[in-house]
């Protein structure tokens, strides 16, 4: 069994599971840390962006760099469309691979990269909320991207990257970024996925059987349990122990795994989810009340349906609640609406809404009582009628590369009494805002990660018991920023082996497959004659016809040949016992002779045979004479055991 | 033999009241509690003395309930509650969600309008429900540590499941009701090829082949079209939910096009929750409601209206949906009894009716309807079937048969003698054994043993080699030899060697070798050649290697020595395993020799 790496991102994984033939991929994040290199994409022409200086590195006049870098402050930016690091490709050739199976909505959005023009074949898992709520994910980055074409396309700094500063001397394999796939490839790769439910069996080839179980992080999410009958592999991507709008995480089905695989552990350590819900909550308050606006980058799904509701109710509190709430994507009416008929997917207190009936969300309500508006874009019809200061905006994208939301900080920018609040963990602020610097706004971060951090992990560990754990070495050391906070990490269990990996490593992993499984049929079964050999131990032969279909093992009837069933002697033969039988078959003439060790040779001289015994054979040498040798046969056959 | 028991107490030979009592592995499981709809009297719910005199969480590990008409869940409060069951009861989503509202609307139909004794509270619904577990379509559920079951979508209402259940190595699907044919608002029933022990399906239209569902539709809307054009009133008695909402989605879209005036009504109080309950539960409804449902929800109705009991006397054309679909209750039946007597009317019963109801009566040609108080009602209206419920066909029942495979099939929820037609044709057309129960009467279905065996991979590795190594022949049979070593907890089959060690015995293996002499003059490898030819001819089944001047035939060994003139020794050697085959040779070779 090996284990292949191809992300460089834990929290945007994608890996390679081989394991009886089979080759699983196990998510397939896209990394997005790339897109912070580029320039902002603005569909209405932007004074700043536009006339940002040219940069070029000391002592290089290359023409054809000319043009695109540009500086801002103290940072160089890509004056290109945005550029995304997909998995490897050099490990491992798509169209080997089987099946993919998606964790979550957040971890699928290189799907299109692996399964359109690599001549993939294999089918893809996922649950309904996974796919519904990831394609959304996937139109949206499209449009955003598609809504403002650039006409050049800039690839010479690729060869540049080590003179220019940081960050972006510190890419990560600028040469492997790809361009954005475009709509037809996200409709043919997301009709590729085979829906299935948690707790749903699913046979790979009748090799392998795989589990998506609810793994607590968002709608729909899940962990993978792939196994056989003997071994069970357990694949944890993100999970939440917390209690939010999914469906809560099922533990059970993740215990006693031979090999644990753990990945997408928190982004943010050292903050807790609910305080920073807290603070999010008391700086919209001030905000409004002093007469400013507020901006929340973020996706167009998951912790901003809980924002919907915390904010709406606190924003009554503070009295603010006459501010709208804006909720500003092309996926927005979509994903409203999909939330709020997912109630399978959702925590038992949701799901009794829908029994009401009611909806599970209160956004429906506050859509209908005009506290949440929803537009696809700012220039959609009704948006500037409707829009009023003092507000919240809810818009994409977290990296402020591209979406309505870079329009917003055009708009709101140079007022310090706006504020801009980070939620979304995936990038960090400072960067998602350089392009922008100088900016008055004030700047709040308060991202929320509702994974499992570490804490949460290792009691995690303790409690599931893995024989061996599998996780990102990063895992294994204190973060970057706090190299100092040493609890930060996955530490050593003492019930389980820890094996690290990390981008482009392929690691053995210790599963040796031993034993497989058959299923013996009646007929078959009615033959076995055990043996009890030892104390609670006992043998029996069993000879059948092999059936194999869809790699089950069926052991039926032979149905023609009636040949008797074959025994195995056993034991050792004791020479004394032999002799005094061989005598009252009327044998007297037998004259034993050692050949040493314990090898004896037992010569019947007038018979013309000779017998050699040894500890564990029995040697009978004869003519043809079949009379003699069947005699022969039965003395042995006594002084033997047999099952 | 292991055995599968199957226990009607309704919908044995019969459509209305399908409870069923599965038995296998030692689990008693209930499939559905309905109730009958044509008794007032103790018939009207299964009769649970069969199972115990008292409470019967005891003798039931769980109860499966397939969809929320009341023909297979109306008896679940009184069995909960009443009779005393306290263990687990497993229905979908929408299940869970729309159950309880119907049995609400027939408890007050039943105790507040009829007066009906011994019937269960608002209370005991409530209680009830609180045992429930919701199921998804395909989750694995392990019930205990033996009970596992699974649902596939039935698409015959909003939520309805099949179940399938497996305990130990023996399994049954039940269908509860369910159709092959997507709808307006439903998909098609689906399963894949589980290969059962046993398949129980209903059987409600066993002998009808429907026609196309579409001439079905455009005949209906004729009918209703001609009616109000010449000024009549419209009957249509539906159940809350289901085939209401298919009919209102066709009505809605017809009166669109047609631009008609008429009004229609919804005559339910709960409509506008009911819709709701569609939406909320979009996903189980089909592929082309839940694509468009962002855009425009199918379940908000521009021309249809909430209906007010006044508008009974009301003059001129309209059309009325009202419950409940077999009138033998509540509003329907109201209106029915002041409309009848006019040939101008019409009712459609779009569904099945029990016997003993006023549906079935008229459906039944009668032409006076004879109530309690002695009220006669002259039925002058045009009655009208069109089956709209959404029941499997004979051909969509046959088509489930071949899509999971079973090894038998139990057929249920249909009247004697469409079941014994279908039985035949099942039969005749997959060779399966095919049972009927009445209720009351147990069917015993044997299943074969498959017990599950640890093998180690070595030993099958070595067959497949083997096996591969071969030429291939299809008619070549693959045989598994191994030893069972069994300890207390486990079972593993393998090579003998292997367990011998495993069980810390020393394997003795006996050897024979028998020496015969033949003249035969020239050299030995040519002799050796000869009785090569002559095994191959006598034993063409045995694979048979010549090497090195030896002759290995399975693993017996023939060797040939001597010098070019006449006498040779044949030496045949074979180990105690091989004892039958090792005679055989040497028999041949002797034989040989002689002729
Ligand atoms: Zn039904």
């Amino acid at each position: 069994m090996k284990l292949y790496c191809l992300s460089n991102d834990p929290n945007k994984p994608c890996h390679i599971l081989t394991f009886r033939e089979v080759t699983m991929m196990l998510d397939c994040g896209l990394s997005m840390q790339s897109l912070l290199n580029f320039l902002p994409l603005s569909f209405v022409p932007s004074n700043k962006l536009m006339n940002m200086a040219n940069w070029m590195p000391c002592d290089t006049s290359d023409p054809d760099l000319e043009g695109e870098l540009k500086e801002n402050g103290d940072r160089v930016f890509v004056d290109s469309p945005p550029e995304f690091c997909p998995p490897l490709d050099k490990l491992i050739d798509f169209s080997q691979v089987d099946v993919i199976l998606i964790s979550n909505y957040l971890c699928m959005m290189a799907l299109p990269f692996i399964t359109e023009g690599t001549g993939f074949k294999g089918r893809v898992y996922a649950t309904e909320p996974t796919l519904q709520i990831g394609r959304l994910l996937l139109e949206e980055l499209v449009i955003y991207i598609e809504q403002c074409p650039k006409c050049n396309f800039a690839s010479q700094w690729k060869n540049f990257v080590h003179k220019c500063p940081y960050p972006l001397n510190e890419a990560f394999k600028p040469k492997s970024w790809k361009q954005i796939y475009n709509m037809n490839n996200v409709n043919a790769s997301l009709s590729r996925i085979q829906m299935v439910g948690y707790n749903e069996k699913i046979d790979l080839y009748g090799a392998l059987q795989v589990i998506p179980a609810s793994s607590g992080y968002c709608l729909g999410s899940a962990n993978w349990i792939i196994s056989t009958e003997h071994e069970k592999i357990v694949y944890l991507s993100g999970s939440s122990t917390l209690t939010t709008h999914p469906r809560p995480m099922d533990h059970h089905a993740l215990k006693n795994a031979d090999i644990l695989i753990m990945s997408d552990l928190t982004q943010t350590p050292i903050s807790n989810p609910d305080s920073m819900l807290g603070v999010l909550c008391v700086v919209v308050g001030l905000t409004l009340r002093g007469g400013g606006n507020v901006l929340i980058p973020c996706y167009p799904t998951g912790v901003v349906y809980d924002l919907f509701e915390c904010l709406s109710g606190k924003m009554q509190e503070s009295g603010v609640a006459n501010c709208p709430m804006f909720f500003i994507s092309p996926v927005a009416d979509m994903s409203l609406a999909y939330s709020n008929i997912l109630a399978e997917w959702l925590s038992s207190v949701k799901q009794n809404k829908v029994y009401a009936p009611e909806e599970p969300f209160p956004h429906a309500l506050l859509v209908k009582n005009n506290k949440l508006k929803h537009f696809k874009h700012i220039y959609s019809e009704g948006f500037s009628t409707d829009f009023q200061e003092p507000c919240v905006v809810f818009c994409g994208h977290p990296s402020l590369r591209f979406g309505d939301v870079v329009q917003f900080i055009e708009l709101w920018g140079n007022n310090p009494r706006n504020c801009i609040v980070f939620t979304e963990p995936d990038y960090d602020y400072i960067e998602a805002l350089a392009p922008y610097q100088p900016l008055q706004i004030k700047v709040a971060h308060c991202a929320i990660d509702t994974s499992l951090n570490f804490t949460q992990a290792n009691k995690l560990i303790r409690d599931l018991k893995p024989k061996t754990l599998v996780v990102p070495e990063c895992y294994t050391q204190p973060p970057v920023a706090n190299p100092n906070l040493t609890e930060l990490v996955i530490g050593n269990h003492p019930d389980s082996t820890l094996i690290p990996y990390k981008w482009g490593e392929v690691i053995n992993l210790p599963l040796k497959r031993k034993q497989g499984q058959v299923l013996i049929e009646t007929n078959v079964a009615q033959k076995i004659v055990p043996v009890e050999v030892k104390p609670g131990i006992s043998l029996s032969t069993v000879t059948g016809s092999l059936n194999v279909k869809d790699n089950i093992h069926k052991i039926q009837e032979l149905s023609d040949i009636k040949s008797k069933p074959v025994k195995y002697e056993w034991g050792t033969l004791n020479i004394t016992e032999f002799l005094q039988k061989l005598s009252q078959e009327g044998i007297t003439d037998a004259k034993v002779e050692s050949l040493g060790g314990n090898v004896v040779v037992i010569h019947l001289q007038a018979e013309d045979a000779l017998i050699q015994l040894e500890d564990n054979s029995t040697h009978v040498v004869c003519n043809a004479d079949e009379k003699l040798r069947t005699k022969l046969r039965n003395i042995v056959m006594q002084c033997l055991k047999e099952f | 033999m292991p055995e599968i028991k199957i226990t009607p107490l309704g919908a044995g030979q019969e459509v209305g009241r399908s409870c069923l009592l599965l038995t296998m592995g030692g689990k008693n499981i209930m499939l559905d509690c309905g109730m009958h709809m044509g008794y007032n009297d103790d018939r009207r719910f299964p009769d649970f003395s069969y199972i115990s005199d008292g409470p019967i969480s005891a003798f039931i590990d769980c109860v499966i309930i397939s969809h929320f008409h009341l023909d297979h869940c109306g008896a679940l409060p009184y069995m909960s509650e009443m009779v005393g069951y306290n263990g687990p009861i497993y229905m979908t989503h929408p299940t869970k969600a729309i159950a309880p509202i119907l049995l609400e609307d027939m408890r007050k139909v039943s105790v507040e309008k009829k007066g009906e004794m011994n019937f269960f509270t608002s209370q005991m619904i409530k209680d009830c429900m609180k045992k429930v577990i919701a199921v998804t379509l395909h989750q694995s559920v392990m019930v205990d540590n033996d009970i596992e079951i699974k649902a596939y979508y039935a698409g015959h209402v909003l939520g309805a499941a099949m179940f399938w259940i497996r305990v130990g190595s023996q399994s049954v699907v039940y269908t509860g009701d369910y159709n092959m044919t997507p709808d307006r608002h439903l998909g098609a029933a689906w399963i894949d090829k589980c290969r059962p022990d046993l398949l129980i399906s209903e059987s409600t239209y066993a002998t009808t082949i429907r026609d196309s569902k579409r001439c079905r539709e455009k005949d209906f809307l004729k009918k209703v079209h001609e009616c109000v054009d010449k000024g009549g009133k419209v009957l249509i008695p539906v159940f809350a939910l289901g085939r209401a909402q298919e009919l209102c989605i066709l009505l809605e879209t017809y009166w669109e096009r047609m631009n008609l005036k008429a009004p229609i009504y919804f005559a339910l109080g709960l409509t506008e929750k009911a819709n709701n309950y569609y939406k909320m539960f979009i996903t189980w409804t089909n592929q082309k409601i839940r694509k468009t449902f962002v855009q425009r929800n199918m379940f908000d109705f521009k021309h249809i209206k909430a209906f007010d009991r006044q508008y009974i006397d009301n003059p001129g054309p309209m059309v009325v949906f009202a419950t409940p679909g077999m009138l033998h209750a509540g509003l329907s039946l109201q209106i029915f009894k002041k409309w009848a007597p006019n040939e101008n009317n019409m009712i459609i019963m779009p569904g099945f009716c029990v016997q003993g109801t006023v549906g079935h009566k008229i459906l039944n040609g009668a032409k006076t309807v004879e109530f309690e108080n002695r009220q006669i009602v002259e039925v002058k209206m045009s009655v009208e079937y069109m089956s709209f419920s959404a029941h499997a066909d004979a051909k969509g029942i046959m088509q489930l048969i071949q899509h999971c495979e079973p090894r038998n099939v139990m057929l249920v929820h249909g009247e004697a003698a469409k079941i014994d037609f279908l039985k035949e044709k099942i039969q005749q057309e997959f060779n399966l054994q095919c049972f009927s129960p009445a209720n009351g009467e147990t069917s015993v279905i044997t299943t074969p043993v498959k017990i599950p065996v640890d093998v180690s991979l070595p030993l099958l590795k070595a067959e497949a080699k083997k096996f591969s190594g071969l030429t291939p022949d299809p008619k070549r049979r693959r045989t598994l030899h191994g030893v069972l070593l069994m300890k207390e907890n486990s079972m593993c089959l393998m090579d003998v060697d292997e367990a011998c060690k495993e069980a810390g015995i020393n394997r003795h293996v006996v050897r024979f070798t028998s020496t015969l002499n033949i003249n035969d003059p020239g050299p030995s490898l040519t002799t050796a050649h000869k009785i090569h030819g002559y095994i191959r001819e006598k034993l063409p089944l045995c694979s048979v290697i010549f090497s090195e001047g030896e002759i290995s035939i399975e693993s017996v060994l023939v060797k040939v020595e001597g010098d070019d003139d006449d006498q040779k020794s044949v030496y045949v050697s074979w180990t105690n395993q091989d004892e039958e085959l090792g005679s055989q040779i040497l028999n041949l070779i002797n034989h040989m020799g002689k002729v």
